[in-house]
């Protein structure tokens, strides 16, 4: 999409090649791919118009730069406006203590998950969470909570009896300050913008519990119906930040700028999966790179920052460039990768990948590969060579699978050693097409 | 086939409300002209229809503005809707039986977007009806949603098959396929898990359900229907082609209509995959299910009386 949107604008100004200056005239058809990209995105027609205006004012008058195109030009100048607009505020929640955390959203939009996934964001950081139920209507909803903080080890409220909810905030409050908690988080019902009652109730319940901070739980793949949304619940709850959720997915996540523009209000966190590890700081250069089509690798590094040793990291890189990698490193490798969340939301963010499908359970075969190397001795792993078939025979009995599936393990390894090995002599192309060849055929999860 | 969907005649009385209220001006008395026109256009895009059927709209209003310079808001509306009508013709679909009981339904679709409200709404549909139904809880994988079924299917007194977060939803499938055979139930309704369509292995956990109940009927399931959330973007299309290539939809229902979204991203799933329109979710109540009327939806849409 980003090439394409690019390939637009470049062919929406070829002419501008001999024009020393951008004017509103030789602008016009590209401003309207610009346009029509954002409206594809889910960006609300408003804000599409606004911001191509607002694009539009800073284009003119501007050298047409002789070293990139004036497509080029425009991309960086579009990427930055919404890199500002997108990154406005600070993504740092309140530093009070205890924090008070009201979540509030549509039907579905993903509050639940996204209580727990904050409950444990915080705990990492050093906080007491303690979640409360508010949500007395969806079936089984207290228990979905309940669920997520045992499994999260956080503490936990909930009334299965009472249907008042301020009351029930109120009680939670209570209860969780009484625990010694000073991360507290209120999950509630979801409710349309409309619904007079629930909006009136979730006014009560934020009254009554006076919550530091008011977040906005919003789906990514909204449409333009995100401003309604915003604005009405904006009204009456003051919100102080939004969540994006099921960035895993992929939906542009257009309805994020509408939700900005609408209500101002900082974006803090993106959820990236199911997992309650699914769950990142928001950064706007990533969104706006989405926004516009170009994929989201920076997410991807960061995850792996988080979650991965990085001295363990570093020699691993090493290794790669050197193309010295045995199978004890791609364990390692292995277990590392897994601590990264699951596969699917891995590949989302690599550009261009994220429609991929992975091979038939991918994770499965992962943990086979796994019980493979590990049914290795030592020296086996460190010279796969000496790999014979009384040896391949032996190890498919310990890990308990089929010598053919060691035997396919060895040569996909030796398909990954070459690779290395021609990465190493800057044959990075002849690696894509190899690896383009491995897809679908069980390749490598992880690589 | 559904006696009582009579009381749904004035279905989307809700939806109309709603929608009336926010193009009112848009559609009011006052002539068309261009800069009406501009905004009409605008509006148009919040419907999320996409810019296929928003430029058919546009091209035929124009036209018609352009022979009578006098046209009216009203009757600018009313060209809008005739085209979304010319549109959806044929996108009505009414719920069949198939030949040998059960008939099989599967919920599919993203996170959240309504398919276990979405099942029990039916189940309770159907029972009105006078058919017997059972439910399946093959959403194994999300915290409390056995649960969440379980519970509706006290509230409306249907049984279900159900096991525990983690089982193995295809077996979940089978046995209660097992159970609906033994009861002679008309109907198996089976509730699935939230995937995003981009996540190869629980689409392969979708493909292992339909074999497993192709062993106890080959012929299951009947019915496969993608639950759309209406407030959600252009994605719902890109959702639908890829649930559609690697499971082989039948149907469409789309939830949370009784919000101020319009749900247009159905009709762009209509034109691209010709994949028909069940039912309509307007509440969260059990009664909130209605089937579709592309005739009533389309005014609904231009806030036209119905
Ligand atoms: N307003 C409204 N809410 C609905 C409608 N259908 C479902 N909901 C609500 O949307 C939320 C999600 O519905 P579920 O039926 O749990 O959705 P699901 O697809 O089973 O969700 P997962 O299994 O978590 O993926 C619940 O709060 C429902 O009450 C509808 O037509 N209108
Ligand atoms: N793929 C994905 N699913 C999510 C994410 N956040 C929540 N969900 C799922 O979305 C559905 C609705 O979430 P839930 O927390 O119950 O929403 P609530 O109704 O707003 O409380 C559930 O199936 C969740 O597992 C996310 O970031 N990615
Ligand atoms: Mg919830
Ligand atoms: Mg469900």
């Amino acid at each position: 999409m980003f090439e394409s949107l690019t390939d637009k604008l470049s062919s929406a100004l070829r002419n501008l090649r001999g024009v020393g200056k951008l004017s509103e005239d030789n602008m016009a058809d590209a401003l309207k791919e610009v346009r029509t990209a954002l409206l594809s995105a889910d960006v609300h027609f408003k804000v599409a118009r606004e911001f191509v205006e607002r694009v539009q004012a800073q284009c003119v008058g501007q050298e047409v730069i002789k070293s990139v195109t004036p497509g080029q030009q425009i991309i960086k100048i579009i990427h930055d406006e919404l890199v500002r607009l997108l990154g406005e505020g600070t993504t740092d929640l309140s530093p009070a203590r205890p924090l008070k955390v009201l979540m509030a959203g549509l039907h579905g939009s993903g509050k639940t998950t996204s209580t727990a996934k904050l409950g444990r964001l915080l705990k990492k950081r050093g906080y007491r969470p303690f979640v409360i139920a508010c949500d007395v209507y969806r079936p089984a909803a207290i228990d979905q909570l309940e669920i997520l903080a045992k499994q999260e080890e956080l503490g936990f409220y909930g009334d299965r009896v009472s249907k008042d909810v301020p009351a029930i905030g109120a009680a939670g409050l209570a209860a969780a300050q009484a625990a010694g908690a000073d991360a507290i988080l209120f999950d509630t019902a979801g409710r349309l913008q409309i619904d007079a009652d629930l909006i009136e109730e979730v006014k009560k319940l934020r009254a009554r519990i006076q919550p530091d901070e008011v977040l906005l739980v919003a789906d990514g793949a909204l449409g333009q119906e995100a401003v309604n949304v915003a604005k009405a619940f904006h009204d009456a709850l003051q919100l102080t930040g939004l969540i994006l959720t099921k960035l895993d997915g992929d939906a542009r996540g257009g309805a994020a700028l509408s939700i900005k523009s609408i209500t101002g209000v900082p974006i803090k966190f993106v959820g990236t999966g199911e997992k309650v590890a699914d769950f990142d700081t928001f950064y706007p250069d990533r969104l706006a790179s989405r926004i516009l089509g170009m994929g989201d690798v920076v997410s991807l590094v960061e995850r792996a920052q988080e979650n991965i040793d990085q001295k363990e990291a570093e020699k691993m890189a090493e290794k790669l460039r050197k193309a010295d990698f045995n199978l004890e490193d791609f364990l390692a490798q292995l277990q590392q990768v897994k601590k990264l969340g699951s596969m699917q939301s891995i590949m989302g963010m690599m550009p261009g990948m994220s429609g991929v499908a992975l091979p038939d359970d991918a994770e499965k075969q992962m943990a086979r590969t796994e019980a493979i190397i590990k049914s290795m001795t030592l020296q086996e792993r460190r010279k796969p060579d000496v790999l014979n078939g009384n040896r391949r025979l032996r190890i498919a009995n310990g890990a308990g699978v089929k010598v053919l599936e060691v035997n396919q393990l060895m040569k996909q390894f030796q398909q990954m050693q070459k690779m290395m090995k021609m990465l190493k002599g800057g044959g990075a192309k002849k690696m894509m097409r190899q690896m383009e060849g491995m897809k679908g055929k069980g390749g490598f999860p992880g690589f | 086939m559904f006696g009582l969907f009579k009381k749904f005649k004035d279905g989307l009385a809700k939806t109309v409300a709603a929608i009336t209220e926010k193009t009112h001006g848009l559609f009011g008395g006052r002539t068309i002209d261009a800069s009406s026109l501009e905004t009409l256009e605008e509006a148009l895009f919040t419907a999320d229809f996409g810019v296929a059927t928003t430029g058919e709209i546009l091209t035929e209003i124009k036209a018609a503005s352009r022979k009578d310079k006098e046209l009216r808001g009203q009757e600018a509306a009313a060209i809008g809707a005739a085209v979304l009508r010319r549109v959806l013709t044929g996108s009505e679909r009414a719920l069949t039986a198939a030949p040998t009981a059960p008939t099989v339904i599967v919920m599919i679709g993203v996170n959240g977007s309504g398919k276990t409200t979405t099942s029990a709404k039916l189940g309770w549909l159907l029972k009105q009806d006078g058919k017997s139904v059972m439910l399946a809880a093959c959403d194994t994988f999300r915290a409390a949603a056995v649960e969440q079924l379980k519970s509706w299917a006290t509230r409306l007194d249907l049984p279900i098959v159900a096991s525990h977060t983690g089982a193995d939803a295809a077996a979940v499938a089978f046995d209660a396929w097992q159970a609906a055979k033994a009861r002679g139930c008309d109907y198996l309704i089976v509730d699935t898990a939230g995937r995003l369509h981009t996540k190869g292995h629980l689409m392969d956990e979708l493909a292992k359900i339909r074999r497993v109940l192709q062993k106890n009927d080959p012929t299951a399931p009947h019915h496969a229907w993608l639950v759309v959330d209406g407030s959600l973007g252009t994605n719902s299309i890109e959702q639908a082609r890829v649930f559609h290539k690697s499971f082989g939809l039948t149907g469409l229902v789309v939830t949370k209509l009784d919000g101020t979204s319009r749900g247009g991203a159905i009709v762009g799933i209509w034109r691209e995959l010709g994949l028909p329109i069940y039912f309509l979710g307007l509440g969260e109540q059990p009664e909130d299910l209605q089937p579709f009327s592309a005739e009533n939806y389309a005014k609904a849409v231009f806030g036209l009386e119905t």
